[in-house]
């Protein structure tokens, strides 16, 4: 295959940068594998890495600084056949830490080269995530309190399958860069080099320098053994393969009458863990099982299993407008959070109003409301159920709803293991 | 007004299922999210509907890698959408701009919760709307529709697909925890879905990636991964064939070009109700949940004999400024009730200089009822 090396944008690096045998190595990986400029999509990052789509006649996209895995992330789930090569620097690496991590994590089939030259090249030589503290850089004594990174160490810690850590310089990494790119699944280089516009001016480094900082780790060229698993998207389609079609949640047929045609509005207030919003739909799905128009809102804390739970139901033959419920017809206390999230209220209902009081221990505020008791514990019905049972008791009443009504909700809600637990509770009401 | 009627089909859904089947149905395939309250229902929503039909769903490490995603499988040609609340947006923000100038479809649920920060998960508000306008550096302009209730966010999804592969930007999706965690019933069947619009293809022959079609201010896209363009994206100021320009004559016609796309077109992306008499002696102008605080407040308000009418915004980027000035035009009063302190008054302000505006603005997690309102009303 010929050179994808665009000969009108040639490498604008500074004299002497190791980028250049970078972008060299990686041309000749891509000749190596017999690739066409359109099989690929190189990603580069921010900084001197970001300029390397540039250089070659491939799909490219450049965007932010330490996000180049995120796109490569979607570019890849959406077209799985493109080759997608990420360049990223020393920079990228520590502004885009929580990519880096997800993308081990994930095993996404991209191959990640790290332009590894231990300094912000572009903005002037600050030092970076992998600059050693003895460095002198554009930070002033900053790189001196905190200690560099190892990125093959970091990235086989988070679960990358294949790695290498290698030199700019080194004669054979065209093939360690064919040989990511062939392996199935996330691979990354960190590719160790100098900057001579930066860092050089200051810091000693040469071929020999590098060679020799790379003797004194364990070497990575290639599988992790450990890290060695499915890729990601093989991995999602073995799951998603077996997945039913989705379908719209079903129309509810209308099959019951109301027992009042105007709008009713209907106030629970509970505790977490006592159904409260479950009980809201099936007051709603009971008013659309008689061709009702329902809104149910919610109020309940960020925690959960814990605090108040209240839902505000309303029922209507007209649209509805306003989803909350300043004069409920009916209020139904199951528990004292939700009275003192409303405590309010019961001041101002009208004597037209009832009050479905789950328990006799609960404790009302002053009201004109006509209380009813329901004594759930006294007629044995647990804490969880209190909720389904006053709809049960309201039901009874033919307020709102009817039987017929609450028992078709139950049908459409529940499976029918539960549909026929929560029928019990009904009848025992 | 509809009453009931036999043939009706109504379904139970919250505004965040609304959104997932919206999307579905305008051929989105690709949603990437991290999970936030209000707003994580659209991610389980998703997940049941996507992957079963050959899409992808990501749930990404934070939200900058979540928009990154869509980035990505957007420019492989893929109908994406993301959502979040607040917080989320203020992480999206620098990859908004990337979308903006660079021309990627993509809709964002943003479903508002109350602030400032992470505030409260569970509560209401619309607190962003000048945020989701302003959100991304260089001030361009982006595309924000505004559902009412969890009907409107099924619709406007799909319509916001529509305008983000028409126009080649971001669309929001301006929801709300009202809408989105509140189920309601809702007659998909009997209501008019839009047409589904797919972005324009460029001609392969000499394609520059952002060199406008013919007749038009918007450039036709070849996806990355083109078998035989190779096809450039990038986030730097570029010219018509995606390299860095540094000429200020190609720069400066490239964001004019982008602000007119959108500001030449609000006619293209007008939706609004207007309910009451024309020539009614208040007006109220009002968008998402609090909408239907005004209809309320008007019925009543019909009721005792007073002259009234609901401009309900459903676009709220670009301003619908023609709308806004003729809806009230015969008006000596408007009410603008907002959950938050004034946020869109300053839109309306500066559209109607010379007539008497009653702001009503609360953050505080409730809704507005329509009692608050008739407060004003009757000041």
């Amino acid at each position: 295959m010929p050179s994808l090396l665009n000969t009108s944008r040639p490498p604008v690096f500074c004299p002497g940068c190791s980028h250049e045998f970078v972008v060299k190595a990686l041309d000749q990986a891509f000749q190596d594998q017999g690739l066409s400029g359109t099989q690929i999509a190189l990603v580069s990052d921010i900084g001197c890495s970001g300029l390397f789509d540039t250089f070659f006649h491939t799909h490219a996209l450049h965007g932010l600084h330490g996000r180049a895995l995120t796109y490569a992330t979607g570019l890849k789930m959406a077209r799985p056949d493109l080759h997608v090569v990420v360049t990223m620097g020393d920079g990228g690496l520590g502004i885009g830490g929580a990519h880096l991590l997800a993308a081990c994590r994930r095993n996404l089939d991209l191959t990640l080269i790290i332009l590894n030259n231990f300094n912000f090249g572009m903005t002037g030589g600050q030092f970076s995530a992998t600059t050693p503290p003895e460095s002198i850089v554009g930070s002033g004594f900053l790189n001196q309190v905190e200690r560099p990174m190892d990125a093959c160490q970091v990235l086989e810690s988070a679960g990358a399958p294949y790695l290498v850590r290698t030199s700019a310089y080194a004669k054979d990494l065209a093939q360690a860069i064919a040989g990511a790119m062939e392996y199935a699944g996330f691979s990354a280089l960190d590719i160790w080099g100098g900057c001579p516009g930066r860092y050089m001016k200051r810091n000693k480094i040469s071929p020999k320098i590098i060679e020799e900082g790379l003797g004194r780790l364990p070497a990575r060229s290639g599988v992790i053994p450990g890290n060695e698993r499915m890729e990601y998207t093989q991995a999602v389609q073995e799951v998603t393969s077996q997945m039913p079609k989705p379908e719209l949640p079903s129309a509810v047929p209308t099959v019951c009458t109301p027992p009042q045609d105007t709008e009713q509005g209907v106030l629970i207030l509970g505790a977490a863990g006592q159904r409260v919003v479950t009980a809201g739909e099936l007051l709603g799905l009971a008013g659309m099982s008689a061709g009702m128009q329902t809104s149910l809102k919610n109020d309940y804390p960020i925690t959960v299993l814990t605090g108040h739970s209240v839902s505000e139901v309303i029922l209507s033959p007209e649209p509805i407008d306003y989803t909350g419920l300043s004069k409920p017809s009916v209020v139904i206390v199951l528990a004292e959070e939700g009275i003192q999230r409303r405590k309010h209220l019961f001041a101002s209902l009208p004597e037209t109003c009832v009050v479905l009081r789950a328990v006799p221990e609960l404790e009302l505020p002053a009201t004109r409301a006509q209380v009813i008791d329901l004594d759930l514990k006294a007629k044995g019905v647990k804490k969880a159920d209190h909720a389904l049972a006053s709809l049960a008791a309201l039901a009874r009443k033919e307020q709102v709803l009817n039987m017929e009504m609450l028992k078709a909700a139950i049908d459409i809600r529940f499976p029918a293991k539960i549909a026929e637990a929560s029928l019990k509770v009904v009848d025992a009401v | 007004m509809s009453t009931i009627t036999s043939t009706r089909k109504l379904r139970f859904m919250d505004g965040n299922e609304a959104a997932a089947w919206g999307a579905y149905y305008s051929g989105c395939r690709y949603f990437a999210g991290y999970p936030i309250t209000p707003a994580t229902g659209v991610l389980n929503a998703v997940l049941d509907i996507l992957p079963p039909v050959g899409g992808q769903v990501l749930q990404a490490e934070d939200e900058i890698a979540s928009i990154g995603a869509c980035i990505g499988a957007s420019m492989a040609g893929m109908k994406t959408m993301t959502a979040t609340s607040g917080p989320g947006i203020s992480l999206y923000s620098e990859q908004l701009s990337f979308a903006v100038g660079s021309e990627i479809p993509l809709v964002i649920i943003n479903v508002q919760r109350l602030g400032p920060s992470t505030g409260s998960a569970t509560k209401g508000a619309d607190g962003d709307v000048q945020f989701m306008r302003w959100n991304s550096s260089g001030g361009l302009p982006v595309i924000v529709l505004c559902p009412t209730d969890v009907r409107d966010a099924f619709v406007l999804t799909m319509q916001a697909f529509n305008l983000a592969e028409h126009f080649r930007c971001p669309v929001f999706v301006a929801s709300n925890k009202e809408i989105a965690l509140t189920k309601e019933s809702v007659d998909l069947d009997s209501i008019a879905w839009p047409p589904v619009q797919d972005r324009t293809p460029a001609r392969e022959e000499g394609f520059l990636p952002f060199a406008p079609a013919e007749d038009s201010d918007v450039p036709g896209f070849l996806p990355l991964g083109h078998p035989r363009v190779p096809v450039r994206q990038t986030s730097s100021t570029h010219g018509e064939d995606g390299y860095i320009t540094t000429d200020p004559d190609r720069i400066q016609a490239m964001q004019d070009r982008l602000t007119h796309k959108i500001e030449a077109h609000a006619q293209d992306m007008a939706f609004y109700e207007y309910v009451g008499p024309r020539d009614a002696d208040m007006v109220i102008i009002a968008y998402g949940i609090t909408a239907r605080t005004a209809l309320a407040a008007y019925k009543q308000v019909t009721r005792e004999g007073g002259s009234m009418a609901v401009l309900i915004l459903k676009t709220l980027w670009p301003v619908l400024e023609k709308e806004i000035v003729q809806a009230c035009q015969g008006a000596s009063r408007i009410i603008v009730p907002e959950m938050n302190l004034g946020q869109y008054n300053r839109e309306i302000q500066r559209l109607l200089p010379d007539k008497k505006i009653d702001c009503l603005g609360q953050m505080n997690g409730n809704l507005l009822s329509p009692e608050q309102i008739m407060e004003v009303v009757h000041a």
